[in-house]
């Protein structure tokens, strides 16, 4: 595969889109070979190989090494965005003042190389080894709470407190406070705190996902004749842990593909997770998409059964994500790696079944998530009852993955967009770049010996539409219901 | 037998009554021997959340109380220390709240310009729910420790303010009058003649205060979360541990009360017949 994305973008005669005009030796190389498809993805990132070079005049992309390629992609993101991803006019005003001027004039806006440093190849130690990381008490969050009793955070010279939450209103304000250092969050929230969207704007890092998949739908036993056939919810009142959840936006997608306007048809309030199960009880609502455990609970107390699975929506979502400031990972370089390194190794020691009972163990106490044993392992190994008599075996129930996808932050916005949390022109590829930081997921991956994928971009398939990363706004104005089309 | 008597025992008859009437209509569940897996997997009938009985809840305040001060991390904490915190949170809230209110009473209540002037304001901000301030705290305070307790200095001021003005405004005009022909100045007057004789209002004042702060700190702590004997209750309520959560009210109220009866004592001290 040719590496795309690393053109030097302060070159006027490169186009970093890599259309018809542009002039890199890939693009030139590649007509030579096929005449076709002058469609590229941008961003494709295919990192260590041979000797490092760092001459921006003779752009040798094969033998780009990971930290080039770490530092390209940064500098890349950064100059288009600048220029609102308008490559005509970035490419005007290179050549109009010269690509060191540019660099320079950038440089000074800027801090690029503070951009580059928030994460080196090796991390020094923590500048501030006691630091308080916040979670809402829900499986989601396995990494961030098993790090504390297995030691993860130990493992890499953190001395961490996670403290637990009310829900994410507060842990939203309590992270925007600095009353935690960095916190569980929902994939959909740092992207609507550094828009400012029901927030304060504040630039946010989203370096790592937490768990894929993991959620399901959850109806009161009330409704066992309406399981069959979501177009009989109409007057629902359902439950969504937060505003901008993938809870939310699944939901909304999931009732709308039967018809149902989310905003019309039936209610969606936002209800913190933990006291879910208790409103489910007490008749407030008729169901919920909720985190697990809280779907498995209502099993448990015989108040609910799982209609559906979000895996069945859409298989791999991300759900919970790490996040923190993006001050916090500049001003503290070297404590944001070591704890993004020791969530990814968490995360990725999350993954393997035969690790899921220790861990459902670890964080059952009171101190974590305050629940029944065999209510978290079911969850998290997979083997459960769906409260309609059946035993299921579904070992990717839940999952867990850290490489934060920009195609997930694209088809996050999108579906803000579809349901008017924000408006107007999205710049969608470059707040999903700014925000998921996919560079940091991958050098630290690599240092742990894990596999990256070679590329930040792909598409899915949601209830059998596909989703086009390269066609966002075309994939907001396809669907019938939603405000923003 | 004296009636002071009577009415502890007939208190006692009743508390036990109605715990057995309790104890008595609380189903006992037993598990069927053998489960099925799918019935270990749903927990069996045994392991539903329901009103538990007396015993149980009995059961659990030796538990919690043998050993109140435990710590077992940041979100584990035993009911002592979780007491401790939420009593520090009124206190000092109380304390601000009394700082501010009680010299500002005094101006209102000599002053009828100022209480003309202010009453406005404080008849709007009066009704408000203290947690009503809870959002617009965390956002400006930026601490959810501090916001805390700005909620409960701010329900814990208007009793106080307007228990101090009424108060100072009603000393009896001949004492004050008596004072002037000593020619006392007007500090003097308000320090030895008008604070003792408003002293008992401006008490009654500072009682249903910390009444209402302490209603208060459970609720903002639910919020809040963290620590406190509110996050227990809500801690406990997320796991639907119904034994945990009647536990603590009874915790609530018997620390309520005590503070109540603190600040009835004093009372006692400062009253005086005229």
């Amino acid at each position: 595969m040719t590496i795309k994305s690393f053109g030097n973008p302060y070159d006027g005669d490169v186009d970093l889109r890599h259309g018809k005009s542009c002039t890199c030796d890939t693009c030139s190389n590649h007509k030579h070979a096929s005449t076709g498809s002058d469609e590229h993805r941008e961003a494709l990132v295919e990192p260590a190989q041979a000797a490092p070079h760092r001459d921006f005049d003779e752009p040798n992309h094969a033998a780009m090494d990971s930290d080039e390629a770490l530092s390209h992609m940064v500098e890349s993101a950064v100059v288009r965005s600048v220029f609102g991803h308008n490559e005509i006019s970035r490419r005007a005003f290179a050549k109009m003042v010269g690509g060191g001027t540019l660099a320079a004039a950038l440089g000074s806006i800027f801090p690029m190389e503070a951009a580059k440093a928030a994460i080196a190849e090796s991390l020094g130690k923590p500048e501030k080894t006691k630091l308080n990381v916040g979670f809402v008490p829900i499986t989601c969050a396995t990494p961030i709470i098993m790090a504390k009793p297995l030691g993860f955070y130990e493992k890499y010279g953190l001395d961490v407190d996670v403290i637990k939450t009310a829900g994410w209103a507060v842990a939203r304000d309590k992270s925007l406070n600095k009353e935690y250092d960095a916190a569980h969050m929902l994939t959909p929230m740092p992207l609507a705190i550094t828009m400012g969207a029901g927030s304060v704007a504040e630039p946010y890092l989203m370096p790592a996902v937490e768990n894929i998949n993991g959620q399901a739908i959850v109806l009161h036993t009330d409704h066992l004749d309406k399981n069959d056939d979501p177009s009989k919810w109409k007057g629902f009142k359902f439950g969504v842990p937060f505003e901008y959840s993938m809870h939310n936006f699944l939901l909304r997608y999931y009732v709308a593909e039967f018809g149902l306007d989310p905003d019309v048809d039936i209610q969606i309030r936002v209800v913190p997770p933990p006291e879910m199960v208790a409103n489910l009880r007490a008749g407030n609502l008729d169901g919920y998409l909720s985190p697990d455990p809280f779907n498995q609970r209502a099993v448990w107390e015989k108040v609910g059964f799982i209609h559906k699975l979000t895996k069945d929506i859409w298989d791999g979502h991300p759900c919970c994500a790490f996040a923190c400031s993006a001050e916090f990972a500049e001003t503290l370089p070297n404590t944001y790696g070591n704890l993004l390194k020791a969530l990814i190794d968490a995360t990725q020691y999350a993954s393997p079944a035969e690790n899921r009972a220790e861990i459902a163990e670890a964080i059952a106490p009171k101190n974590y998530l305050n629940q029944p044993v065999p209510v978290i392992s079911q969850v998290l190994t997979g083997r459960y009852a769906d409260g309609l008599g059946n035993i299921k075996d579904v070992p990717d129930r839940i999952d867990f993955d850290p490489f934060p996808w920009h195609s997930m932050g694209v088809w996050i916005l999108t579906q803000m967009k579809r349901w008017g949390y924000i408006e107007g022109d999205v710049d969608y590829k470059g707040i999903a770049e700014q925000v998921y930081n996919a560079a940091d997921a991958t050098s630290i991956m690599k240092s742990l010996g894990l596999e990256t994928p070679n590329k930040t971009y792909q598409s899915y398939e949601i209830m059998g539409k596909t989703f086009d990363p390269d066609q966002p706004e075309a994939y907001v104005d396809s669907f019938a219901i939603g405000k923003g089309s | 037998m004296s009636d002071a008597l009577k009415a502890p025992i007939l208190s006692l008859i009743l508390l036990f009554a109605v715990l057995g009437i309790w104890e008595g209509i609380t189903p006992t569940v037993k598990d069927a021997a053998e489960m099925t897996e799918y019935e270990l997997l749903m927990g069996g009938a045994s392991q539903e959340a329901r009103v538990p009985p007396p015993s149980a809840i009995a059961a659990k305040a030796v538990e919690e109380l043998s050993d109140p001060f435990y710590d077992n991390g940041p979100n584990d904490k035993g009911i002592g220390i979780q007491v401790a915190y939420s009593v520090y949170r009124v206190l000092s809230g109380y304390f601000f709240a009394a700082l501010v209110a009680i010299p500002l009473g005094f101006l209102i209540g000599m002053s009828p310009l100022a209480y003309k002037a202010l009453d406005p304001f404080i008849q709007v901000l009066r009704p408000i729910s203290p947690l009503a301030w809870m959002p617009l705290a965390l956002f400006v305070i930026k601490d959810s420790e501090a916001s805390a307790i700005f909620v409960i200095f701010i329900c814990s001021i208007w009793p106080m303010l307007i228990n101090t003005a009424f108060g100072v405004a009603n000393v009896r005009q001949d004492w004050v009058n008596v004072a002037r022909t000593h020619e006392l100045s007007n500090l003097k007057t308000a320090a030895t003649v008008i604070l003792p004789a408003a002293a008992p209002t401006i008490l009654t004042g500072m009682r249903i205060s910390i009444g209402i702060a302490w209603l208060v700190i459970v609720a903002a702590e639910m919020l809040v979360g963290g620590t406190g004997v509110g996050y227990y209750v809500w801690n406990e309520w997320n796991n639907l541990d119904l034994t945990s959560v009647i536990f603590s009210i009874l915790v609530i109220g018997v620390v309520g009360m005590l503070l109540d009866t603190i600040f009835a004592q004093v009372q006692k001290v400062v009253a005086y017949h005229e």
